[in-house]
């Protein structure tokens, strides 16, 4: 579904560029289980299912300063999902925004990393999200805003299949593809999963695709758990957004991952799903574990398949 | 035609917005759209923005004048209020504008969370404040200050006329955080010219002195005040009139201290007796433990019906003669 565009980066990701960004996506999904211990809760399954976008979105895709977070010409990172902020704050460490050591205060009195993500506790933190369908109306004004003071930062808002069910996206939806905010680009993490349980029994949303190609977006749609397939999307969603000295002014994009929620976990994959996922105490250390094992026995083949 | 029309002719439910001014009085055009033009001019970073009512919030002004400015958003509150947060992220000074029905009712949890929880420097923009059109509660914000006044960090501002509007927008834009403005639209009275007056955000003036009562006045009743004022003349009754037209922050200093003695007090807002001018006195008096008596003119706490607007102020009390007569009732 990738449109045939010109791209500065080759087209198929190199394998040294999957494989920093397979090494930031495990150090993500570690330090959220290290969160979620920490806290004794959390929204582990989602981190751990957007863990893969994280990594591609703040190892390879976005331009920012660590040491200035607020820096004019930064691309912005939207985050809808406010119970998502336990995979950003982990990405933001990878990123260097925050430090690495302030993690444990996730969640906890006087922490700058809440429960709920906030811009005004958190560095980095672009928006205030949780009450969710909010992230793509306030991306589309900065959208504009940016083009309008000629700022060619890219914004990216990151909101959830479940925000699919809240008008006020698709009143977005239709304003950013009005306004050709090609700099925007949309990226929905479709776990498949809501409060009150699998999407397709809250509120059918399929065909998603369709629904956004109908209000003018670019559509791609990937698994969000294959770096590689997650690094073609964003560089044809990215090429048209107008970094080049271009105006700015095409189609929107949106990347539709879909993901697994709990991914590189199987204790967790396997799990009855749950919005917010109950881990006994016992079982951080198991799903550390089973983390380690996965990536070291996924790195073996990678090495076996490399001498072969 | 009956002969019931040709005796008594029914007055008729006119254009949507209708208008308020009395026949001959002076008026401006569109106030409140030259005056976000002319302040434009002045700071770059003023944006307008509207969803699909730039024509009846007088933003069709600011739109021709400043066509590279002004952001049309379609029929779509909450991203009307949503993309004038990310303006303002981006660094501009939107003035966002719709009706106050549907600033107030449809794009809460969106003026809340993402304008002034972080504090952010946009400029809401609400037509048909209160009771100005007859098309009934679809249309009516009759509660839009007792909504809005729960919410931290907004400003709102209730102005009177075409003066008070032309002196409010750029002090709006100035102030760091989010306003709320009750908007008048078209042919807006000019009253205050008349008075050694100026719009101040935050404080309430003495527009004149009286000893026998105080009118505490906001909006386009401020110009019922001090019309029931002139009335009361005839009636050898002395009216003061102290305009507050910045609802949030109250200025209570001004308030109370005109409340102090032992007129008649009568708070009079183009608003729900719940929640608005009336509620912000009463509270100012009890938090400084004064005890006395205010009397409210203002809207009742029903639904309101359709129709004109001179029959329906009449109705719920906000005409000249029918604070006229609840002023007399009240002395004995």
């Amino acid at each position: 579904m990738t449109s045939p565009i010109l791209d500065s980066r080759p087209r198929a990701a190199s394998a040294a560029r999957r494989a920093a960004v397979e090494a930031a996506a495990h150090r993500i999904r570690r330090n959220a289980l290290f969160m979620g211990e920490v806290q004794g809760q959390g929204y582990v399954g989602q981190a751990l299912g957007a863990a893969d976008i994280l990594a591609c979105l703040y190892a390879d895709q976005l331009r920012f300063r660590p040491e200035d977070p607020q820096w004019e010409g930064r691309d912005r990172f939207l985050l809808s999902t406010g119970h998502y902020a336990i995979g950003l704050y982990a990405a933001l460490a990878e990123a260097g925004i925050i430090p690495i050591e302030e993690l444990e205060t996730y969640g906890s009195d006087n922490s700058r990393l809440p429960m709920s993500g906030m811009s005004t506790y958190t560095p980095g933190m672009e928006i205030s999200g949780g009450s969710l369908g909010h992230g793509l109306t306030i991306a589309v004004g900065l959208a504009l805003g940016l083009r309008h003071r000629g700022n060619p930062a890219r914004i990216v808002n990151f909101l959830s299949d479940g925000e699919l069910d809240e008008g006020s996206t698709w009143e977005a939806a239709m304003g950013a593809a009005h306004h050709r905010l090609g700099r925007l680009t949309a990226v929905v993490d479709i776990n498949a999963l809501q409060a009150d349980g699998a999407t397709a029994g809250v509120l059918r949303t399929e065909p998603v695709g369709d629904k956004w190609a109908a209000c003018g977006w670019r559509v791609f749609r990937v698994d969000g758990n294959d770096v590689g397939a997650l690094l073609e999307a964003f560089d044809a969603a990215f090429s048209e957004a107008g970094d080049d000295g271009g105006a700015g002014e095409g189609a929107p994009a949106v990347i539709l991952c879909d993901t697994k929620v709990g991914r590189g976990v199987p204790l967790l994959e396997q799990r009855e799903k749950a919005h917010f996922m109950r881990i006994e105490e016992h079982e951080w250390s198991i799903c550390v574990e089973q983390l380690e094992e996965g990536r070291a026995a996924r790195e073996g083949q990678k090495h076996q398949e490399e001498q072969a | 035609m009956s002969t019931a029309a040709v005796n008594t002719p029914r007055l008729k439910t006119s254009a949507m917005i209708a208008s308020f001014a009395d026949p001959g009085q002076k008026t401006e055009p569109a106030p409140f759209g030259h005056a976000l033009a002319a302040a434009a001019e002045a700071d770059p970073r003023i944006v307008g923005l509207t969803a699909d009512l730039g024509k009846y919030t007088d933003m069709h002004i600011f739109a021709k004048a400043h066509p590279d400015r002004f952001f049309q958003m379609g029929m779509a509150e909450q991203l009307l209020f949503g993309a004038a947060a990310g303006m303002a992220e981006a660094g501009l000074v939107p003035f966002a504008s719709t009706y106050s029905v549907f600033a107030a009712r449809r794009a809460y949890d969106f003026i809340c969370l993402d304008i002034a929880e972080p504090n952010l420097n946009v400029n809401i923009v609400g037509g048909l404040p209160g009771l100005t059109t007859g098309y009934g509660p679809s249309h009516q914000a009759t509660e839009d200050m007792a909504i809005f006044r729960g919410m931290p960090n907004l400003t709102i501002v209730d102005p009177c006329d075409s003066v008070d509007i032309a002196q409010a927008v750029p002090q709006l834009a100035a102030s760091d955080g989010p306003t709320y403005l009750r908007l008048l639209r078209g042919k807006v009275p000019t009253v205050l010219d008349e008075y050694d007056y100026e719009f101040e955000l935050g404080k309430a003036k003495v527009l004149r002195g009286g000893n026998d009562v105080v009118f505490v006045s906001s909006g386009l009743m401020t110009m019922r005040a001090l019309q029931a004022a002139a009335a009361l003349e005839k009636h050898k009754v002395d009216v003061a009139v102290v305009h507050a037209p910045t609802i949030k922050p109250f200025d209570e200093a001004t308030v109370l201290a005109e409340l102090a003695g032992d007129r008649l007090a009568v708070t009079l807002e183009n608003h729900t007796v719940v929640g608005g001018l009336f509620e912000t006195v009463a509270s100012a008096l009890v938090r400084a433990g004064v005890t006395r008596r205010v009397v409210p003119v203002g809207l009742p706490d029903e639904f309101l019906d359709a129709g004109a607007l001179p029959t329906l102020h009449s109705k719920y009390g906000l005409s000249v003669e029918r604070i006229v007569a609840k002023v007399l009732a009240e002395l004995g």
